[in-house]
C-alpha cells in the first residue's frame, strides 16, 4: 500500500509538471489517470518495492555526487584517449564480486559501472558482474572496490 | 544575475558540444564494438549533461529547469540500461570483444573460456 | 551563439549515421542508432531554446522514452528472430585488427 500511494503521488506530480494545467476538471482527470496506472500495475502484479525504491532516495542523494565526479573523471580520461594518436587502450574483461546482497543493490552497482565511460557491465550473474573495461587501469580501479563499497553502504540495512 | 548565468552557460554548452563530437570521433577511432560503446557513453553522459545544464542556466522559468532536469535524469537512468542490453545481446550472439592478450585478471582467465561457452550456448529465445 | 552547439550536435549525428551505415555488425548499427536518438533529444532541446519555445522539451522527453523502448524492442527482435549473424567475426585477435 505504501508503494502504491508513493507511486501514485510520483505519477501525479509528474503529470502536474508536464501539463501545467490547474483547472479542477483537468487535475481530477490527471489524478484519475495516475490511479488508473497504479491499478493497472497492481493488476499486472508488478507493483513492488524494487520498481520504486523510495526508501533509498536519501542514500542515493548521498551517493550521486561521488558517482558524478567519477563519471566526469572517466569521461575526461576516455576523451583524452580517443583524441591521442593511436588510441592508448588495452581492452580487457574482468569479473567483480558484487558485495551487495539485494538484486536492487547489484543493479545499482552494475548500472553505475555502465554509466561510467571506460567500464561496461556485460552480465550480472550469481553475484558477479562481468565487466568490459576500455583500459586495464579502469578495470583495476573497479577491482579496488571503492564503487562496490559505496553502493553497499547505499544499500544499507534495507531488506 | 541573468548576465552571470548566461556567461556561465556558454562554457558548459561549448564543452558539451566538444564532448559530443569527441564521442562521435571515438566511434571511428576505436577498433571494435565493445570499445565503441565507451565512446558512445561519453556523448550520452557528459555531452548530454553539459548541454542540458547549459540550457538550464539560460532558462527563464523554473518549470523549464525542472523539465530539463527530468530529461537529464531519464537519460542517466536509461542510457546504462540500453548500453547493457546492447552489450549483453551482442555477447550472447557470439560477438567477442577484442582483448589485449592476457590482460584480464588471472583468477578469471581460466573461467573466461568456460563462461564464454556457457553464455553462447544459451538459447537465444529463452525468456530472461 | 546557440548555433554552435546545434552544429556540433548535427556533426555528431552525421558521425553516428556514418557508423550506422558502415556497420560492420548489427550491434554497431544499433549503437549508432541509439547515439543518434540521444543526439535527437539534445537537438530538440536546443532548438526549443533557439526559437524560444521551451514546450519543445516535452517532445525531447517523449523521444527519450521512445528511444529506450525502441532499443529494447529491437534487441528482443534480434534475439528472437536469430538474424543472420554471419557478418560477426568471432575469433579475431587484437593483432589482426590493429
Amino acid at each position: 500500500m505504501k508503494h502504491a500511494s508513493g507511486l501514485a503521488i510520483t505519477l501525479f506530480v509528474a503529470w502536474l509538471l508536464w501539463s501545467g494545467h490547474t483547472a479542477i476538471l483537468l487535475v481530477t482527470l490527471g489524478a484519475g489517470s495516475s490511479l488508473l496506472v497504479v491499478w493497472l500495475l497492481h493488476h499486472l502484479g508488478i507493483l513492488d518495492p524494487q520498481g520504486q525504491p523510495l526508501h533509498l532516495l536519501l542514500d542515493i542523494a548521498r551517493y550521486l555526487p561521488w558517482l558524478l565526479r567519477e563519471v566526469v573523471r572517466s569521461n575526461l580520461d576516455v576523451a583524452r584517449r580517443i583524441l591521442s594518436r593511436d588510441p592508448p587502450i588495452s581492452p580487457c574483461v574482468t569479473r567483480i564480486k558484487a558485495m551487495q546482497k539485494t538484486p536492487l543493490g547489484q543493479v545499482i552497482f552494475a548500472n553505475s559501472i555502465t554509466l561510467t565511460p571506460g567500464t561496461l557491465s556485460l552480465r550480472v550473474r550469481d553475484g558477479y558482474v562481468v565487466v568490459h573495461a576500455l583500459t586495464r587501469e579502469a578495470g583495476e580501479a573497479l577491482q579496488d572496490g571503492e564503487m562496490n563499497r559505496r553502493v553497499l553502504r547505499l544499500e544499507g540495512e534495507t531488506p | 544575475m541573468t548576465l552571470l548565468l548566461h556567461t556561465l552557460s556558454w562554457p558548459l554548452l561549448l564543452a558539451g558540444a566538444a564532448f559530443c563530437i569527441i564521442g562521435g570521433i571515438g566511434l571511428f577511432r576505436l577498433p571494435d564494438f565493445y570499445t565503441r560503446i565507451h565512446a558512445a557513453g561519453i556523448t550520452d553522459t557528459l555531452g548530454a549533461a553539459l548541454i542540458l545544464i547549459g540550457l538550464a542556466l539560460q532558462a527563464e522559468e523554473l518549470l523549464v529547469v525542472i523539465k530539463l532536469a527530468l530529461v537529464l535524469a531519464f537519460l542517466f537512468f536509461s542510457s546504462p540500461a540500453c548500453t547493457h542490453a546492447l552489450a549483453r545481446a551482442a555477447f550472447s550472439h557470439g560477438l567477442r570483444p577484442l582483448l589485449q592478450d592476457q590482460c584480464f585478471d588471472e583468477s578469471f582467465a581460466s573461467d573466461y573460456v568456460n563462461w564464454v561457452n556457457e553464455e553462447t550456448e544459451e538459447e537465444p529465445t529463452s525468456a530472461s | 551563439m546557440m548555433a554552435i552547439p546545434l552544429i556540433a550536435i548535427l556533426v555528431t549525428m552525421m558521425l553516428a549515421l556514418t557508423r550506422a551505415l558502415l556497420g560492420p555488425t548489427v550491434f554497431d548499427r544499433m549503437l549508432a542508432a541509439n547515439m543518434f536518438s540521444t543526439k535527437t533529444i539534445l537537438f530538440i532541446a536546443v532548438i526549443g531554446f533557439l526559437t524560444g519555445r521551451p514546450a519543445f522539451l516535452d517532445l525531447a522527453l517523449l523521444y527519450a522514452l521512445l528511444n529506450f523502448v525502441g532499443v529494447v524492442a529491437i534487441l528482443k527482435f534480434v534475439r528472437v528472430s536469430g538474424s543472420d549473424l554471419s557478418e560477426l567475426s568471432v575469433d579475431r585477435t587484437w593483432e589482426q585488427s590493429t
